[in-house]
């Protein structure tokens, strides 16, 4: 087998700690009740696990066991949320405001929904990806009726203002809802204080497995939802569908990991982001994209100039980063989000996420910048336009002959 | 705490090979599958190869088969995603079917769909006659299960698919209970959508799949990434998906094995039961050679069930979707049982590891726990 690259593709998805895979395992073996089944201990076994893990996910981000929900994952989370909830208050109103940087897993759903007679609003951020309070106040009309604003950005890493925004919901009677896959374990997340009404999230963004996540659905006061998957009624009626015990066992070992180790874990992180920050920052024209201040140390994202997007990700083998988020990686597409920042499609196209976790080394950083350097050093040694711009040639108002 | 197992219709123990092929998945190889560096490529290959394992034993292309998280999920993606791309006609749905597919089919009377129930005879078959009748109105869906997950009757889709052809309706069938049990074959049964389901076959639970002609124009119930072809977004559970196929690749090996073992301790079951005075459910219907549906007059299902728990056996109330509240099977209202004998009900289901034995002692604890019910109403009359 070839020698596999160093990760730092942690916001694509994280590697299972190995403590949440001990505990997933008995649930793959000898307990394998159906959570459901109400008349024999293999079914007591599985669903008092399940109960179990419930209360860790609630109390990661402090909320009631009662309010969380479990699905397969933060997408199943986002298009329940938000085609639940417009479509049980889409007699209050039709009108939906979301940003234009969010997950596709919020984007399409909404654009669903406007195919099916809502209208939308897509905010555009600040350059630095935050979104102003004032653009989304600006944004609210009369029939207004769910928000969805991500905590923490997937391909920026960019912290938004959610107590902020979700005060202006509150004051006008908005459903507000979170996007907060790539928060949990990062930042401190107190649903007893914010003003939240519905928040996705996802185990294997945590050091949880896939195919599991959950959406909170605020008790008080009572959040409804229409439900998009029926049938047996489980979850209260809001999602069917047998549950996966070995799996939501997984899910709550990691918020539990995450809640007891976050303080010393993002401590350790910020570290090697800054290290990896500095010796980046070195390299001549790089760009950072996103604000550097409001934004978790686990992301880190450079745009390159002067490099040809495809060249530098083939030059760079020796690690495993993303250019874009994986879910539109497949596209060659320049990524929506670094355009919706203002960058040019040159600079979005030649940029990288660097995302690092819990078991990045010092070491990796180190490589990581030292390789980068380098490559970033042949690529431009073979490219006019980095002579152009050696040579103090202003490239932007270059008028390039037709062939 | 029960140490014998009859309940295999309501989930199955992960095989040990299957639990092997997983692991890597579950450690190791962590890569997400639309990631471009080798972490990504390999979870890939991964799945197209479970994908190749899941298509070969339902007799379908590789290219058929969408990964979903449970046969539920796949249940309610082929009824509301086939529908919302069609002009709103009639639903038709067997009375008899899991409730993520009449469910669904219900919800669709919002959106302008009439949804209507196919009866059954009182051997839970399909009442063909009454279909052939319904389908005079406009029908642009037709869905029915494969076999029964509580009764075990196997329905006629040959037949099915015949007279529901003729009306140009899309044809759905959840093959969840059949998998495994009996021959499917995708191809052959020549129905638009199939659903399966990995934890009734000796896989992990979460992965499911729908089979999928791709003449069918169906709108994804999960939107976002663009997995799947765009099918189904989110990004894929590997491991279950990679447990899937193996479980795929074993049952269609074990088929036969699996058939006649079964059907031999079934047999030996209700010769049992006849001598007791169990009424059997549907055992005039063709059924799953691993189910038997029964009650008795006058004792209560839960009842029963708890007292063999005690006993070390475990078997289902009825469906384990429905076991949480206290209501008749559905099922077996459908086939006109009265419904205080539908409330004695209790499902026995083999798998290929249970042994005579077991069934043996399961019908002395069984004639042990009737006495004492019985002696206890008694005396409390």
């Amino acid at each position: 087998m070839e020698r596999m690259p160093i990760y730092l593709d942690y916001s694509a998805t994280t590697p299972v700690d190995p403590r949440v895979a001990e505990k997933m395992i008995p649930y793959l073996t000898e307990s394998y009740g159906n959570p459901a089944s109400r008349s024999h201990p293999y079914g007591w076994t599985a669903e008092k696990a399940v109960e179990d893990a419930r209360k860790e996910v609630a109390k990661l981000v402090n909320a009631d066991p009662r309010e969380i929900v479990w699905t397969s994952g933060a997408t199943e989370s986002d298009n329940l949320a938000i085609k639940g909830a417009a479509n049980f208050y889409s007699g209050k109103g039709k009108h939906i405001i979301t940003v234009a940087t969010e997950h596709k897993a919020v984007i399409d759903p909404v654009r669903e929904l406007e195919r099916q007679g809502f209208t939308a609003t897509f905010i555009e951020p600040n350059d630095d990806g935050l979104v102003d309070i004032e653009t989304f106040k600006a944004a609210i009309q009369p029939d207004t009726v769910l928000a969805s604003v991500m905590l923490v950005n997937n391909e920026i890493g960019v912290v938004q203002d959610i107590e902020a925004i979700g005060n202006v919901c509150r004051e006008n009677g908005i459903i507000f809802h979170v996007d907060a896959a790539q928060a949990t374990g990062k930042v401190t997340i107190d649903l007893g204080k914010l003003p939240v009404d519905l928040m996705s999230f996802s185990a294997h963004k945590t050091y949880g497995p896939k195919g599991v996540g959950a959406l909170y659905v605020r008790r008080k006061p009572r959040i409804r939802i229409e439900a998009q998957m029926h049938g047996g009624g489980h979850e209260r009626g809001m999602r069917s569908g047998t549950l996966a015990p070995h799996q939501i066992v997984g899910m709550g070992e990691a918020f539990r990991i995450a809640r007891l180790e976050m303080a010393e874990e993002n401590a350790r992180i910020q570290t090697l982001h800054d290290r990896l920050l500095n010796g980046l920052q070195k390299i001549e024209e790089t760009y950072v994209n996103g604000d550097l201040t409001h934004r978790v140390p686990h992301n880190l994202n450079i745009s390159f100039n002067y490099v040809e997007g495809e060249s530098l990700i083939m030059a760079i083998k020796g690690i495993a980063v993303s250019s874009g988020s994986a879910c539109t990686s497949a596209s060659l597409e320049p990524s929506y989000v670094l355009r919706a920042l203002g960058r040019t499609d040159e600079l979005a196209h030649s940029s990288i996420r660097f995302s690092i976790g819990r078991f990045t080394t010092e070491a990796d950083v180190d490589y990581t910048i030292k390789l980068l350097a380098e490559k970033i050093g042949k690529l431009r040694e073979l490219s006019p336009l980095w002579e152009m711009f050696q040579d103090g040639i202003d490239i932007s108002k270059v008028e390039w002959a037709a062939h | 705490m029960a140490n014998v197992y009859f309940d295999h219709n309501s989930t199955t123990a992960l095989k040990p090979t299957v639990l092997e092929a997983m692991l890597p998945y579950m450690t190791k190889q962590h890569g997400n599958p639309t990631s471009q560096h080798s972490y990504g490529r390999s979870a890939r290959e991964a799945i197209e190869q479970a994908r190749q394992q899941v298509a070969k034993a339902t007799g379908a292309q590789a290219n058929q088969v969408v990964f979903t998280a449970s046969g539920t999920e796949a249940n309610n993606f082929a009824v509301t995603g086939i529908a919302s791309n069609l002009n709103q006609t009639q639903i038709l749905t067997s009375s008899i079917e899991h409730p993520c597919v009449s469910n669904p089919a219900k919800a669709m009377q919002h959106r302008g769909w009439q949804s209507n129930s196919i009866k059954v005879d009182a051997n839970g078959s399909l009442d063909l006659m009454a279909f052939q009748k319904q389908l005079e109105a406009p029908t642009d869906l037709v869905s029915v299960m494969m076999a029964n997950n509580e009764t075990g009757a196997i329905q006629n889709i040959v037949r099915i698919v015949e007279l529901a052809s003729r009306k140009k309706a899309f044809i759905h069938t959840d093959a969840v209970q059949a998998l495994g049990k009996i021959n499917v074959n995708f191809t052959e049964m020549n129905v638009h959508a199939m659903t399966i389901s990995s934890h009734k076959i000796g896989g992990p639970l979460g992965a499911g799949a729908l089979v999928l002609n791709k003449r069918v124009d169906i709108q994804p119930l999960l939107l976002g990434g663009g997995q799947e072809k765009g099918l189904r977004s989110g990004t894929e559970n590997i491991a279950a998906i990679v447990g899937f196929g193996a479980a795929c690749e074993l049952a269609k090996q074990e088929l036969s094995n699996f058939a006649s073992h079964t059907l031999m301790l079934r047999q030996y079951l209700e010769v049992g039961l006849h001598r007791t005075d169990a009424i059997i459910f549907g055992q005039k219907s063709n059924r799953l050679p691993n189910t038997s549906f029964f009650a008795f007059k006058n004792i209560d299902g839960e009842t029963l069930v708890t007292a063999l728990d005690k006993l070390g056996f475990a078997v289902a109330s009825g469906s384990a979707c429905s076991s949480a509240s206290s209501e008749p099977s559905h099922v077996l209202l459908a086939m006109g049982v009265n419904p205080d004998l539908a409330r004695g009900a209790i499902r026995v289901s083999f798998n290929a590891d249970n042994t005579k034995q077991q069934v043996a002692d399961f019908l002395k604890a069984l004639k042990q726990a009737l006495q004492d019910l019985r002696q206890m109403t008694a005396v409390a009359a």
